[in-house]
Formats: C-alpha cells, sequence, structure tokens
C-alpha cells in the first residue's frame, strides 16, 4: 500500500474507533494521569476536584513515605504473596488437569468444557455467598465431607489461619476453567506429528508428556502466568465478600486497603498513592517474567 | 486502581442514566422549579410509598417538582461521594448519621437557616446541628429493643424480660436459656463498635470526652463494658461465637427458635412477624449503671452548592414533619417519622406483634447518640477490630481497648 492509501485508511478508520476511543480516554486514561496528582495530595475525596484544591491539599511525596514506612502496608503485601504462593500453582495444576482431559476426543466433551467454564461466567458476588456456605463450620459441605475421611475440617473463613487457604481456594475454582481454556487451546495448536514420531520411538505417555507436551505448552503456560499473577495483585472482590479482609486483618489485601482508604476513610490521595504503589509493583514483576521468559518460553518455529 | 476507575464509571454512568430517565418524566412541566432529590432508604420495598408521599407534596406544592432518584445502600455513598467531588450532587439527598459528619465538617451541605423545626422530635434534630448550625433534618429514625422468645423463657421457666432489668439479670436468664439444649443459646449482641459504644453508656463509660476533644476508650467503664460482651462468648458461652455460628445470620439464629434475647433493631418486627412461629415480644433493653439504648437516624440535607435550596428544603422538610408524610410512612410499615406529635404516633402502637411496642416509645427516654467524629469509619473499624480479637480469646479486653485507644490516638486527630 501506498503512503497515501495508507494515510486515507487511517482517516477513513477514526470515526469507527472514536466511539471507543473517547470512552477510553474519559473512563480510563485520564482518571489514570488524574490518579497521579491526587496521590501527590492530601484530598478528601469529597472537596470539589479541580486544580486549586489539588495545589492547596498537595503534600509531595508524603503518602508514598508514610504507606511505605507503615507496618500495614508491609502486612498486607504479605498477604498478597501468600495468596500468591498458594494460589498459582494450585490454579496452574488444576487448569492443566483440564485441558488435557478435555483435550480427549470422546462423545460429549463439549458439555465437558461449557461446565468447567460456567464459573468463570459466574459473577464472583453470587460465588464469594456459594462459598460462604459451602465453607460454613458446621453446616458447609465441605466440611460435612472431610468429616466423611475422619477429618475435622476448620471455620475457615473465621480462622486466620484458614481463612485465606478457603479464598485461595474459592478462587482456584472460579478461575481454573478460564486459564484451562487458555493451556487447551495451546495443547490443540501442538502438531500430532510429534506424538506419532514419538510413539514410533517407543516413548510412554508420560515421556511424550515432559518432553512434547510441556515444552510446547510454555507460550501458553507464560500468558496464563502473566495474567494470574497480576489478577492476584488485584485480588478484591472474594476477599470483600468472604471475609471484608478479616478475621482480625488476616485477609487484608491491596486492593481492599485502597477501596476501604478512599471511600470509607475518605483520604482519597493516600488511596491513589496506594494503588500506584501496587502498580509499580505489577509492572516491575510483568518486566522480570517477560524477561525471564527466554530461559524457558519455546516458540515453535 | 482498575477497580477504583470501576468505581468511577460505575457512578458515572448510573448518574447519567438517571439523569436520562428523570428528564423525560418532567418534560411537559412549565415554568416551575424542578429539583433532584437521591435516597437510599426507599429502595427494597418503599420506593411506591416515597412517590405516593411526593404526589401529596406535589399537590400541596404544584410549583415544585422533584426527580426523586432512589439507590441501594450498597452503591449508594461510593456514588454521592464521587457526585459530590464532581460536583453533579443532587439539590437534596440522605445521609446516614456515619456520613452526616463528614460531609457537614468538609462544606458539603447547606445550612439550614429559617427551619420550622416545631414538630420535631428534639434529641434527633440535635443529632443534625454543627456547633449550633443546622445540616440536615431527621428523615426518620430508629432504636433498638430486647426482642425475646417467649416460648424458650417459658420452657427455662423464668419470668419474662422488663424494662427494670439489668445485665445481671439479662445474663442469668441467658444461662437458664443456654442449658435448655446444646444448640439453643442465651443472648446474641455483635461485638462491634457500633454496640459497644451504647453498651459503655449503659455502664457509665463513652468513647469521646465530653467536648470531643480526647479519646477515653480504655476507661474502666468502658472495660467493665468489654468485659460483659465478651465474656458471655468465651466464658460462659450463652452467647454462641463465630465457629458455633457459622456462617449463620444473627435474625436467622432468633427465627430459628433457638436464640433466647437480641437486642436489635425495631426495623426487625416485620421480618420476625413474619418469620417466627413462637411467641415473641419485646421491652427496654437491659443497662447497668443507667439506661441507654441506640438511636439511628438518617439525615436529609440539602447540597451546599444547589441554586434552588429554597424548594429543595421546603420538600425535606416536608418529607421529614410533614403529619401527611409520617401518617403514610407508619401507614406502610416503613419507619417512624422524628416527630414530635405523639397523635400521628399513636397508630404505629395498634399493630402486634409486639404486644408491647410502647417499649419502642420508652425507650426513646435514653437514646444516646453516636460519638460522630469526622474520622467515624476509622475510629469505628479500629475500634471494632480490637474487640475481635478479644472476643476470639487472643487478647484480654483490657488490653484490646488499650491498643484500640493508643490506635485511634495515633490515627486520628480530634478538632
Amino acid at each position: 500500500m501506498s503512503k497515501k492509501k495508507k494515510q486515507q485508511a487511517l482517516i477513513r478508520s477514526v470515526p469507527f474507533m472514536l466511539p471507543s476511543f473517547v470512552g477510553m480516554i474519559i473512563f480510563s486514561l485520564l482518571p489514570i494521569v488524574i490518579s497521579i496528582f491526587i496521590s501527590l495530595t492530601d484530598w478528601n475525596g469529597l472537596d470539589k476536584l479541580n486544580l486549586n484544591t489539588l495545589s492547596q491539599h498537595f503534600v509531595g511525596l508524603e503518602n508514598y513515605i508514610n504507606i511505605l514506612t507503615t507496618s500495614e502496608f508491609w502486612k498486607v503485601l504479605g498477604h498478597t504473596l501468600y495468596y500468591i504462593v498458594l494460589y498459582i500453582p494450585l490454579v496452574f495444576l488444576a487448569s492443566l488437569g483440564i485441558a488435557v482431559i478435555l483435550n480427549k476426543n470422546m462423545k460429549g466433551i463439549t458439555a465437558f468444557r461449557v461446565m468447567y467454564y460456567i464459573p468463570v461466567l459466574t459473577s464472583w458476588v453470587a460465588a464469594s455467598l456459594i462459598w460462604k456456605w459451602v465453607l460454613s463450620p458446621q453446616y458447609g459441605i465441605f466440611n460435612q465431607l472431610l468429616s466423611y475421611i475422619g477429618v475435622r475440617g476448620p471455620s475457615w473463613l473465621t480462622s486466620e489461619v484458614w481463612a485465606m487457604p478457603a479464598i485461595v481456594l474459592a478462587s482456584v475454582w472460579k478461575d481454573m476453567g478460564f486459564f484451562g481454556l487458555f493451556l487447551l487451546s495451546g495443547l490443540k495448536m501442538i502438531d500430532t506429528t510429534y506424538y506419532e514420531a514419538a510413539r514410533v520411538d517407543g516413548a510412554g505417555k508420560i515421556r511424550q508428556f515432559f518432553s512434547i507436551t510441556l515444552p510446547l505448552l510454555t507460550p501458553s503456560i507464560f500468558f496464563c502466568m502473566i495474567m494470574s499473577l497480576i489478577n492476584a495483585f488485584q485480588l478484591f472482590p472474594q476477599v470483600m465478600i468472604m471475609t471484608e479482609g478479616g478475621p482480625n486483618g488476616a485477609t487484608q489485601v491491596m486492593v481492599e486497603r485502597i477501596y476501604t482508604y478512599g471511600f470509607k476513610y475518605f483520604k482519597m490521595g493516600y488511596a491513589s498513592a496506594y494503588s500506584w504503589l501496587l502498580f509499580v509493583i505489577i509492572f516491575v514483576l510483568t518486566v522480570i517474567q517477560m524477561k525471564g521468559q527466554k530461559g524457558w518460553v519455546h516458540y515453535e518455529s | 486502581m482498575k477497580e477504583m476507575k470501576q468505581w468511577k464509571a460505575m457512578a458515572a454512568g448510573t448518574a447519567m442514566a438517571a439523569v436520562l430517565a428523570a428528564g423525560t418524566m418532567t418534560a411537559a412541566a412549565e415554568e416551575e422549579v424542578t429539583i433532584t432529590y437521591a435516597n437510599f432508604n426507599a429502595s427494597g420495598g418503599q420506593e411506591e410509598t416515597l412517590e405516593a408521599m411526593y404526589e401529596a407534596f406535589h399537590e400541596e406544592y404544584p410549583n415544585i417538582t422533584v426527580e426523586i432518584e432512589t439507590i441501594g445502600f450498597d452503591d449508594y455513598f461510593t456514588q454521592m461521594q464521587t457526585r459530590v467531588a464532581g460536583g453533579t450532587a443532587p439539590d437534596c439527598y440522605e445521609l446516614n448519621i456515619e456520613n452526616f459528619a463528614a460531609y457537614a465538617n468538609k462544606g458539603a451541605l447547606a445550612p439550614l437557616d429559617d427551619l420550622d423545626a416545631s414538630g420535631y422530635n428534639e434529641t434527633a434534630l440535635s443529632a443534625f446541628n454543627v456547633d449550633g448550625t443546622q445540616y440536615g433534618v431527621p428523615g426518620n429514625f430508629s432504636n433498638v429493643v430486647l426482642i425475646y422468645n417467649k416460648d424458650l423463657f417459658d420452657q427455662a421457666g423464668i419470668d419474662y424480660p422488663t424494662d427494670e432489668w439489668t445485665w445481671e439479670d439479662a445474663l442469668s436468664a441467658a444461662e437458664a436459656i443456654r442449658a435448655l439444649d446444646e444448640n439453643t443459646y442465651g443472648i446474641y449482641q455483635p461485638v462491634t463498635f457500633n454496640e459497644f459504644f451504647k453498651v459503655a453508656a449503659q455502664f457509665g463509660g463513652s468513647i469521646l470526652n465530653e467536648d470531643k476533644t480526647e479519646f477515653t476508650i480504655n476507661s474502666e467503664e468502658n472495660v467493665a463494658a468489654a468485659e460483659m460482651m465478651i465474656s458471655k462468648i468465651t466464658d460462659s458461652n450463652v452467647q454462641p461465637n463465630d465457629e458455633q455460628m457459622s456462617g449463620m445470620g444473627d435474625w436467622d439464629l432468633f427465627q430459628s427458635g433457638r436464640l433466647g434475647m437480641i437486642p436489635t433493631g425495631i426495623w426487625a418486627f416485620s421480618t420476625f412477624a413474619e418469620g417466627c412461629d413462637f411467641e415473641w415480644d419485646i421491652c427496654v433493653e437491659p443497662g447497668q449503671t443507667q439506661k441507654a439504648t441506640h438511636f439511628f437516624s438518617n439525615a436529609l440535607v440539602v447540597n451546599a452548592d444547589t441554586e434552588k435550596k429554597e424548594a429543595a428544603q421546603c420538600w425535606i422538610n416536608w418529607l421529614a414533619s410533614s403529619e401527611t408524610a409520617a401518617k403514610m410512612r407508619i401507614d406502610a410499615g416503613w419507619d417512624l417519622p422524628a416527630i414530635s406529635n405523639e397523635e400521628v404516633l399513636s397508630s404505629y402502637l395498634e399493630m402486634t406483634p409486639p404486644q408491647n411496642r410502647q417499649a419502642v416509645f420508652d425507650s426513646l427516654d435514653y437514646l444516646e447518640v453516636a460519638p460522630v467524629i469526622e474520622d467515624y469509619a476509622l475510629m469505628s473499624d479500629i475500634i471494632t477490630g480490637k474487640l475481635a480479637e478479644a472476643a476470639s480469646g487472643k487478647i484480654t479486653p483490657q488490653e484490646a481497648l488499650d491498643a484500640a485507644q493508643s490506635e485511634c490516638e495515633a490515627q486520628i486527630t480530634l478538632q
């Protein structure tokens, strides 16, 4: 295409892009930029938001310094890391399991795919409420099942030790279909001739899985890793509904703190600074992952 | 960050939808004042009552048109905060007592000058007076009484509670009921700040000193109050702990017939009347050195920026104190109007159950207004958090209140 034609095509495409583009600028880009300035103020979230208010309330980097010097920030970060350490391996194993099962060619497999995907489509509010009942210590089905194998289940959501694992459990159940679907599409892309060749060479099922399936699945796994890490840092609705940060603050996580400071304690500047710190953490971790992928992600070709 | 963006977008979207919907409704009106009014209290069942009230108002004041916007409680305050900050708040709106002080102190509310305050219940009205300036009128009010299961008292062979009971009487009755069955409990009272400030008052204590310049959270009286609240869970176990509750709601426990007493809001009456298959009644809740009962009221306020202040004040004043509105409110079984006219209130007394509805009014003699400060939500969370730690047995009530005192002092500056 000539340069002129390209330009014309660009101009013609503008009206088509405009609706979503304007929406993105007004509802995403602009608030993001404004929140940088808010994070440098002690604006309470109620005074009229304009330049004058912001300059009157300007406090420099005080919010950032305050956050980083409170024990609360590190405690909350610790909770998030605890969640990640439990959640990522579990959701990965579960979704890989689903993907391998759903990759079989058998009758009615579509029905199973739908079944595993239903939790993904369920609203977190509904799912959290159901999990609250499932995990109820005396009347919940989960502890009931445990009692059949002679285990006395803990009082999940009201115990400081078990509340976070309970949230992990619910999150794995909800997210495994989503990541399972991605891994499944990764599996489908693997050329079956590799397996035929391996069979001819006498490789068993397990050998095939580790030498063919897993290496060729790494691009999908990589994507799932990045997504699940970002998701994990933005953990919020399930906490808000299942425990509200309790018991005794054992499930307080970053987004929950941001919401509470911004909308409950009227400290919008502090909350904005908190959210920028969250952004920095996610950004740095994602960059590290991107750099690290060269070591273990194999792209076919 | 993403969540916050979503909240903002949601609030803006809802507001736009509301404006569009309201705009079409009143397109035909001519040469009159049109004001906007937002509330949460009518959501979940009383939207039509509010609409009927407005129609009655509009007949009296045909030149004032009110565009009513009813928003669910869960979204209300997030949305209102965004709209106040964005300069798009409605001309008048409703606030709960916890948020009222923050809004008033931050200059978001217009002072209600020349208000005809004659018809109001004085305690209720004074709750929305900040340093001599009236910033809101009490749109409704409710309080807390002791609701008890008569059948369980009969089974235990003990006397029904009376208005004169102290906590000793209540706790010994609770023990007798607890002894009936492994899964039956004597009493349920949430271990939260909201409950604590009232029990503290019953023991002669308070959260703040008189001129609200210092915290007095770990005073001797308050510690005694906290010890009573917590030992009935951890020691005598006449009140179920979290594990025994198993995620069940306290009202559900009462309705299942396994709970002897529950100090709770009078808004439980209609639920209990339908859901309980046993006899129940009410009385003024127990006290200790003195009686104290909860008082809840929502303020109707006028936006500081509105150009239609007069019309807005006229509407909220009518809604809160006119006889017509009060009657409609009572007839619909919504809640109590905060008015002084006892004749209007009398029809409320005729409804049963409970038999002893008079206790609702008797409780008014002991109203304890929440210790409202600008950082109310933060203070409430700190104290609730520490009390919960004590209720789980990790620390003593004394340690909990000491910690709450020092944390509140460190994080909150009192004016």
